[in-house]
């Protein structure tokens, strides 16, 4: 970034944040096509606070799920040709950071685990780094974190200065699935009564539901064979977070996404009494609260429209 | 000249190689390459097509343009002492000493039949004609086998991202030779999924030239009509003449 740039963007920061902190990002497909609420929401938001989420040049899928096998090394190629990239950018300084942020909290997953595995194992990554050798080694020493670890570096106050439209009266139930919290070692918080989210959604002024289904799978792939099944989950899901007080769940992972979201259609044809929920991605939250421009939340994308609850409780303008 | 003279070319005509037209007492380098298993001596300076047609082979698959744009000549080779596996078209790829040569008359794949009118601009439509793009596992082998250098993992990595135009602009170059294909571990048919891409971009994504509109109008409107009508109905003679006195853009 030539220094003009970097100086025009910073003019649209508010005053209090000479400079913003560049850090390596890594989006995931799924973030360019359905899960764009989450991207661009994420993106404004880390944008008020200071931080400038460059996108890794030419970065591949994340490989999706981890593979557990000994010995199948090709699956871990194209997460570990994501923390080459990581590495040229960081060697190159066009980042303040030498870890990649990730969003989706599959692709988190993906990343952190592949890294772990591969990166911690000597003979394995010289076994990639052998195969793909149009590309520079690996040296295994960089590191993938999720938005809400930076999120909880920031200095809690810097977060609280921006919330313009406080969500008192919204209760939500942060929903958090499997991939952010399992296994234990990738984890980024207490994988049986995870709060992470908790300390957040209070700074937004959020009256926080908690209940003991935030950790159920939501059914991941299943989704695509069986919907019925993820619908049941989605019910019950859902329906544990309403019966303990929410009108709204917030997740990072457009997966789950999709299967609590979408999967409501499902779910309203087995059990035609249950009363549809909207389903947030946390940073769509941040953005409202922040009284960003409503745009970057992509409100259009998601399935049950979160709009009519936002306008009701006076959180977001009628013809917004 | 004289009779015997003409004799005498026309006995050396025949020794010369048909197609290829090359002398062998005119040659001083001379590589060994196997077709198929089996070696020749062939003049160094050929193409891997010419060189085939030398040593005897008549093509009637695995070739086509002779120009490095058609994608029929796909060809598959080692060379002596090494381990790895490459890739080349055979028009545009000269021999070299110890090739070990075989052709690909063609990848058999699934080409998706769809109504572009009816297809949605986004991810889905790979997703729905060739779902296969999401096994991808970045390997980067598509690439490697590309004779085109055309970077194919990242084209398809775009696919897998619904990004119309990096993935038109990446694959413009394929000339569908079908060796990634070939060599791809996830069976992945790259060459059509660009090509359902650059065809759903040019539909959806890039803008209406206006020149074009321009002339389709006058088109529609007849204004060319009258002049094909007289092209058409016109004698081989004058069809020459026309042709003799055509301005071309470098006479102006
Ligand atoms: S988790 Fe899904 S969307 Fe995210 S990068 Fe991996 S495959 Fe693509
Ligand atoms: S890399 Fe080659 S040898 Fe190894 S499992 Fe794959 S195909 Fe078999
Ligand atoms: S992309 Fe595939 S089909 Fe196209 S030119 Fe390259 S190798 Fe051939
Ligand atoms: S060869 Fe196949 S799996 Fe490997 S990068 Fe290319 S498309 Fe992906
Ligand atoms: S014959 Fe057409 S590309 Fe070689």
């Amino acid at each position: 970034m030539t220094s003009e740039q970097t100086s025009t963007t910073h003019a649209a920061l508010d005053a209090g944040s000479p400079k913003r902190t560049r850090l390596p990002y890594y989006p995931g497909c799924t973030l360019k096509t359905t899960g764009k609420g989450l991207e661009d929401s994420a993106l404004a938001v880390a944008e008020t606070l200071g931080m400038e989420l460059v996108e890794l040049p030419r970065w591949n899928c994340c490989g999706v799920v981890t593979s557990l096998t000994d010995d199948d090394l090709m699956r871990h190629i194209a997460p570990i040709r994501n923390m080459v990239r990581v590495q040229e950018m960081s060697d190159a300084g066009l980042v303040d950071d030498k870890r990649v942020v990730t969003l989706c909290s599959m692709c988190f997953n993906a990343l952190k685990w592949s890294n772990a595995r591969i990166g911690g194992n000597a003979e394995d990554l010289k076994s990639i780094n052998d195969f793909m050798y149009l590309e520079e080694d690996y040296r295994g020493d960089s590191e993938v974190v999720h938005f809400l670890e930076i999120l909880k570096e920031l200095d809690p106050e810097a977060i609280a200065r921006q919330v313009k439209v406080p969500l008192g009266n919204l209760n939500v139930a942060p929903y958090y699935g499997c991939t952010l919290l399992r296994p234990k070692s990738i984890g980024i918080d207490d994988p049986e009564n995870p709060t992470i989210q908790r300390k957040f959604l209070e700074t937004m002024g959020a009256t926080v539901i908690d209940n003991s289904y935030k950790t159920v799978c939501c059914g991941s792939y299943q989704t695509v064979p069986d919907k019925y099944a993820v619908a049941e989950l989605t019910h019950d899901i859902l329906s544990h977070a309403r019966s303990a007080g929410a009108e709204a769940v917030t997740t990072f992972c457009p997966l789950c996404a999709f299967n609590l979201d979408n999967r409501q259609r499902e779910v309203l044809e087995k059990h035609p009494d249950f009363e549809p929920m909207p389903v947030f991605y946390f940073t769509q939250l941040m953005a409202v609260a922040f009284g960003l421009n409503a745009e970057c939340c992509r409100f259009d994308l998601n399935h049950t429209d979160p709009r009519p609850l936002l306008r009701g409780k006076k959180l977001m303008k009628e013809d917004a | 000249m004289s009779e015997s003279k003409t004799m005498m070319e026309r006995i050396s005509e025949s020794t010369r190689s048909l197609t290829t037209g090359v002398d062998s007492r005119d040659v001083e380098h001379w590589v060994t390459i196997y077709i198929m298993g089996r070696g020749y001596e062939v003049p160094a300076d050929l193409t891997i097509m010419t060189a085939m047609e030398f040593a005897g082979y008549k093509l009637i698959r695995s070739c086509g343009c002779r120009q490095g744009f058609c994608g029929a000549c796909a060809t598959v080779f080692r060379r002596e002492g090494q381990y790895k596996l490459e890739s080349a078209l055979a028009c545009q790829t000269r021999v070299e000493d110890g090739m070990y040569l075989v052709q690909i008359p063609f990848s058999p794949a699934e080409a998706a039949y769809y109504d572009i009118e009816s297809e949605s601009y986004d991810y889905s439509v790979f997703s729905k004609h060739y779902p296969e793009v999401a096994r991808c596992v970045s390997c980067n082998t598509c690439t490697k086998a590309c004779p085109q250098d055309l970077e194919v993992m990242d084209y398809i990595q775009s696919a897998i991202k619904g990004d119309f135009e990096s993935l038109a602009e990446q694959s413009f170059d394929c000339i569908q030779c079908g060796l990634c294909a070939l060599r791809c571990p996830a069976e992945i048919v790259h060459y059509n999924v660009g090509h359902l891409g650059r065809r759903m971009f040019g539909r959806y994504g890039s803008p209406e030239p206006e020149h074009l509109k321009t002339r389709l109008a006058e088109m529609e409107r007849g204004e060319f009509s009258s002049a094909l009508d007289a092209l058409v109905g016109a004698s081989t003679k004058k069809l020459k003449e026309l042709y003799a006195a055509r301005v071309r853009e470098s006479d102006e």
